[in-house]
């Protein structure tokens, strides 16, 4: 980074959000305390300051819930979609109006660059519902019969490491398609789902058709095994989906899915190199690689692996880590101490088991959880860095000679996420594409996410789809 | 430091036959346009601030190539922008000077004048500016009458119907020709007039071209057509430059022209310039901005960072 | 030489794995009754290691069948019919006995089945257009959903519709490229059997289905379990083994189609073939032609 032409600091101001004290649960359309009295703090992963009180969920709270949902679907189901529609699309526009704020809260919760909050989460969480919106009355078009019916009352549990997209793939649809929920956000993260509560109320959403639910797994392991929830949506580590996909077995509850992965960004040697180092860069630090479809693993053909890695090099030495309120911070925070001792841990295996480890130099601040850009080279298929999904921003770079190796190379995982391919021959990227077993493929780009688009897994990453047409049927009863 | 005759002839292989150069040039690699357009479009984004801004302005206003390029140029009107690049604003002594002055080679001369004992170049386009058909002994005859009037820098377009016929020999034979005639006496930018190449691999192909040949600038445009500069196409000629130096150690300067008309893009190219290719090249002496009305904008934002007022167009002067 | 007097030829019922017809490495065999309780023949009461040798088999042949062209698979799956149709008598003869129907029922039986296998046919090369499509992201991209099969797929077969159900559940399984490990009706699973010979003589490339007669409970657990089949179909299994299947199944998170009463002499919709469809997206930017000028 030139010293001449340092970038002063350009926070984006925190007083457009403006945090209470402490938040209950939202049940029946009520900010409620848990039934057990029980709350816990959130902090900003930047500072570690805690930014509110809020109320923890146990099993008699989602009883609650699930009892008020099941109350609110009888109406709503019976509502003409043309009036869902409405509600959805008036969830849409608030969410547009109130996007600075939201991307404000975002960023403070999670600890993600406000450049990210402000440019990709919000934009798609109000696509999101916009997108749903126009569905609720066409569902007699989308492919599933005439007259497709919601399943009932929604168990949803979501991640951190995009509190409020997750929330808007999980709640569009199914309030689309004519069910009612109840959404559990992620014990880090439960900020921006207790706004949306409110922007619920603002829309004159009907009480109990969405109940928010901030709490822990035991809250989230209460929920999917409610007997009087009739579809179980969860996105989470593969670990948690397993669990509940067993918990599941035998009952009539329709589930799906949305896992880790460890995917595979191809670079060929007749790549658009300069994109390709772009690519490489968005798939592996948007979000801090706290995200379930990065590409973490870097395949690079031989013949170009040291003009590729000195560019990468080059590139990420300009990488701007610190406040993620800085409109001009690249990297954010890690999200909580638990995810940061888990990269650490992997990292030090890596490191441990022969793979050699760079980062550019880089500052990292003394408060908050933070991590640099990382990136390891002379690593194999045996190493655990290129088998586990570390969640962070980890780079793990192997080499292959051939196409055939290639494919081989980024099939050989227990998941099938995402992958990305970089050659300028269109017949190669169609060939690769054809044969790499991942639900998403981006070829001459990367981590990119629209509302119309079905995105989802293959194998240990998880079944159904979210997104499009395609994910109205995780939420009918087809 | 290296020079650029000294990377001419690390190139001498490949600029031998028409095939060898057209192997290497469709041997670069491709430019997938959206992937560039988005890092640009991103780079457009970072926020400069105050000092920053401050330093930013002053930059850009010593980097500004001041330009008159119309058939109804005077004398007159030639020494009145040769004032401006000297004094840009007169209530203000500590403005820097421009880079230079940008004239028609009958005009140099008038310039050369005008900005005598004042450190701002005087550049003259040549070569049958801005169509550039004509035939190589009058492009070389326009250059040579530039330089002998006191041009520093030659702005030359290349011949873009040579180039898109795929004749790249000639093109690169026309740019050393030129080359050769500004010698030592004038720094030479080449235009290519990226609007009329019209694809991201041609301009990757044109940057190569023109550094190989012996540029010591490239330019995107001459000003005359639809599309001139962007952050795009200034982004991809900057890695260029940037890898030419990586392969030959030799440092070819920028300069981008035509359609950067206030301060916010000429900050956005100078975020472009200093995350591509560094410090090494926020100087004048290896970036410009070809611009006219750019100047009047970057004084009232300069005045407006010193007073704290918005400044209005008739606070600065109208030449 | 009349034929009251003549002593007929004894079928061995033989599995069906990798295109071939191999015993039961156990050696074991269970008598199979008709309705009545008559003995018809012992057919192979297949071990765990059967089930594995299938699994085998099935990878193997994953490859060429999903990487065959959708109109070649509907030519083969035409031709599974060209074939059964040429056998039907045999076929009404053994769904007869297997389910105690007339023979005027059992031809009903097996012309319907004969039936689900055009259907199929048609089906390899249009799914992917019903399914599938472009979508109209916001940016300047091309971007492609397209169903692909999941991999190899174990089916629990019906246990009471020994043909018609059987057939139901196997070409919706394949005709989208995927290969599957078959456990036949267990108390009627010649019929099954049988049609491992039609298949075996219709272009189908060995390992694309494999038969195995025997215990469900006993195979279904080696099988769910098994991290190289990538989804399982319930159909055939009771409630309390459908459950224990499921719980294996989440190991590898395989794809489950849940067991259900269905009639197999309904109109068979898609979801059978959606089940065991992963839907893969292809992004690709178009370029822009916005006002930027230089845009490919």
């Amino acid at each position: 980074m030139a010293s001449v032409f340092e970038y002063a600091p350009a926070p984006e101001s925190r007083s457009v959000v403006d945090i209470a004290p402490s938040y209950g649960l939202f049940i029946d359309g009520e900010f409620v305390e848990a039934a057990d009295g029980k709350v816990f703090k959130t902090v900003s992963p930047a500072t570690e300051e805690v930014l509110s009180e809020v109320a923890r969920a146990g099993a008699e709270d989602v009883d609650r819930a699930v009892k008020a949902a099941r109350k609110a679907f009888e109406k709503w189901s019976a509502l003409p979609g043309s009036e869902r529609a409405k509600y959805l699309f008036r969830i849409a526009r608030i969410i547009q109006e109130r996007s600075r704020e939201l991307a404000v809260l975002e960023t403070l919760d999670n600890g993600k660059p406000i450049k990210e909050t402000r440019d990709a989460d919000l934009p798609l969480v109000a696509a999101h519902f916009f997108y749903y919106a126009g569905w609720a009355d066409k569902l007699d078009h989308a492919g599933y019969g005439a007259n497709p019916r919601p399943l009932g009352v929604a168990g949803q549990v979501i991640p951190w490491n995009f509190p409020l997209l997750m929330l808007a793939w999980k709640i569009a649809p199914a309030l689309a398609t004519g069910n009612t929920v109840v959404l559990k956000p992620a014990e880090t993260t439960p900020l921006s789902a207790l706004f949306f509560a409110d922007i619920c109320r603002q829309a004159g959403l009907p009480r109990g058709v969405v109940n928010i639910l901030p709490g822990y797994g035991d809250a989230g392991a209460a929920l999917v095994e409610h007997p009087d929830v009739n579809k179980v949506a969860f996105t989470g580590s593969t670990a948690v989906g397993k669990s509940i996909a067993r918990s599941v077995a035998g009952t009539d509850k329709k589930l799906t899915l949305e896992l880790g992965g460890k995917g595979a960004n191809i670079v060929f040697d007749d790549a658009p190199i300069d994109q390709a180092v772009e690519g490489i860069v968005t798939g592996i630090f948007f979000n801090q690689g706290q995200v379930c479809c990065a590409g973490s693993r870097l395949l690079v053909q031989e013949s170009i692996q040291d003009e590729l890695l000195d560019s990468l090099k080059r590139r990420l030495s300009t990488l701007r880590l610190g406040d993620p309120l800085d409109k001009n911070t690249d990297i954010g925070a890690i999200n909580s101490a638990e995810q940061l001792s888990r990269i650490t841990t992997l990292v030090e295996k890596g490191e441990a088991e022969g793979a050699e480890r760079w980062s550019p130099a880089c500052e990292l601040p003394s408060a908050g959880y933070w991590f640099a850009p990382t990136l390891f080279t002379n690593v194999t298929q045996a190493h655990t860095i290129a088998r586990d999904e570390i969640f962070g921003p980890v780079l793990s770079v192997l080499t292959f000679r051939t196409p055939d190796e290639a494919v081989a190379k980024a099939n050989n995982s227990q998941y099938g996420l995402s992958a990305g391919i970089w050659t300028e021959k269109g017949s190669r990227i169609l060939a690769v594409a054809n044969k790499l077993r991942a639900g998403v493929v981006w070829a001459n780009t990367f981590n990119k996410f629209d509302p119309t688009s079905p995105f989802g897994g293959y194998k240990e990453s998880g079944f159904g789809r979210e997104g499009g047409r395609h994910g109205l049927e995780a939420y009918l009863d087809v | 430091m290296p020079t650029t005759a000294s990377a001419a002839s690390a190139f001498a292989d490949v600029t031998t036959s028409e095939s060898a150069l057209r192997r290497f040039l469709h041997g670069l690699p491709g430019v997938d346009a959206v992937g560039l357009e988005a890092r640009a479009a991103s780079l457009g984004t970072r926020s400069i601030k105050t000092t920053a801004k401050a330093y930013a302005i002053d930059l850009a206003i010593s980097m500004i190539d001041l330009t008159t390029l119309e058939g109804a140029d005077t004398p007159g009107k030639v020494r009145a922008l040769a004032a401006k690049a000297v004094h840009p604003d007169p209530t203000d002594r500590t403005t820097p000077t421009t880079a230079a002055v940008c004239v028609y080679p009958d005009m140099v001369a008038t310039a050369k004048a005008a900005l005598a004992g004042s450190g701002v170049k005087v550049a003259s386009v040549a070569t049958a500016f801005p169509a550039g058909r004509a035939a190589l002994p009058v492009k070389l005859a326009d250059t040579r009458d530039a330089i002998a009037a006191g041009a520093d820098e030659i702005d030359m377009v290349i011949d873009r119907g040579a180039f898109l016929a795929g004749r790249y020999l000639e093109v690169f034979e026309q740019i050393s020709a030129v080359k050769a005639e500004c010698g030592d006496r004038a720094r030479l930018k080449v235009i290519f007039e990226t609007g009329e190449l019209s694809t991201y691999d041609n301009i990757r192909r044109a940057s190569w071209l023109g550094m190989m040949a012996g540029a010591d600038f490239i330019k995107t445009s001459t000003g005359k057509v639809a599309v001139n500069a962007t952050p795009a196409n200034t982004l991809l000629m900057l890695e260029a430059v940037r890898d030419f130096r990586a392969q030959t150690g030799v440092q070819i300067g920028v300069k981008p022209a035509g359609g950067i008309r206030n301060t916010k893009d000429a900050v956005k190219f100078l975020v472009l310039v200093n995350e591509t290719v560094g410090e090494d090249w926020l100087d004048n002496h290896w970036f410009r901005f070809g611009a006219s009305s750019l100047l009047n904008d970057l004084l009232m934002q300069r005045q407006k960072l010193a007073t704290g007022r918005y400044s209005g167009p008739d606070y600065v002067t109208v030449d | 030489m009349s034929d009251q007097n003549r002593l007929s030829v004894f079928k061995t019922y033989k599995l069906y794995v990798g295109g071939k017809f191999p015993r039961s490495e156990s050696g074991r065999v269970y008598e199979v009754q008709d309705h009545k309780g008559k003995w018809l023949a012992n057919a192979p009461l297949s071990s765990r290691k059967d089930a594995r040798d299938a699994v085998v088999a099935a990878r193997k042949a994953f490859g060429g069948w999903s990487g065959a062209t959708a109109y070649n698979r509907g030519q083969i799956l035409y031709r599974v019919a060209e074939m059964l149709e040429g056998r039907k008598s045999q076929f009404v003869r053994e769904v007869a006995h297997a389910e105690g129907l007339s023979k005027a029922k059992a031809a009903e039986v097996v012309e319907a089945a004969v039936d689900r296998w055009v259907w199929y046919a048609g089906w390899t090369d249009k799914i992917g257009q019903v399914v599938g499509g472009a979508n109209p992201v916001a940016g300047p991209f091309f971007n492609l959903s397209t169903p692909e099969p999941t991999g190899v797929v174990t089916v629990v077969a019906p246990q009471e519709s020994s043909f018609l159900g059987l057939v139901s559940v196997i070409a919706p399984v394949i005709a989208t490229g995927n290969t599957a490990v078959v456990i036949a009706s267990e108390k009627a699973p010649l019929p099954a059997l049988s049609l491992g010979e039609v298949l075996a003589t219709s272009d189908l490339p060995g390992g694309v289905v494999n038969i195995l007669s025997g215990k469900a409970a006993e195979m279904g657990p080696h099988l769910a379990a098994h991290q190289d089949v990538n989804a399982i179909d319930l159909t055939g299994a009771d409630a309390d083994l459908a459950r224990e299947l499921e719980i294996a199944a989440a190991d590898n998170l395989k794809r489950v189609l849940r067991r259900r009463t269905e009639d197999f002499t309904g109109s068979p919709g898609t979801d059978r073939m959606t089940a065991f469809l992963e839907t893969k997206t292809v992004w690709h930017p178009t370029g822009s032609l916005g006002a930027s000028g230089s845009a490919y």
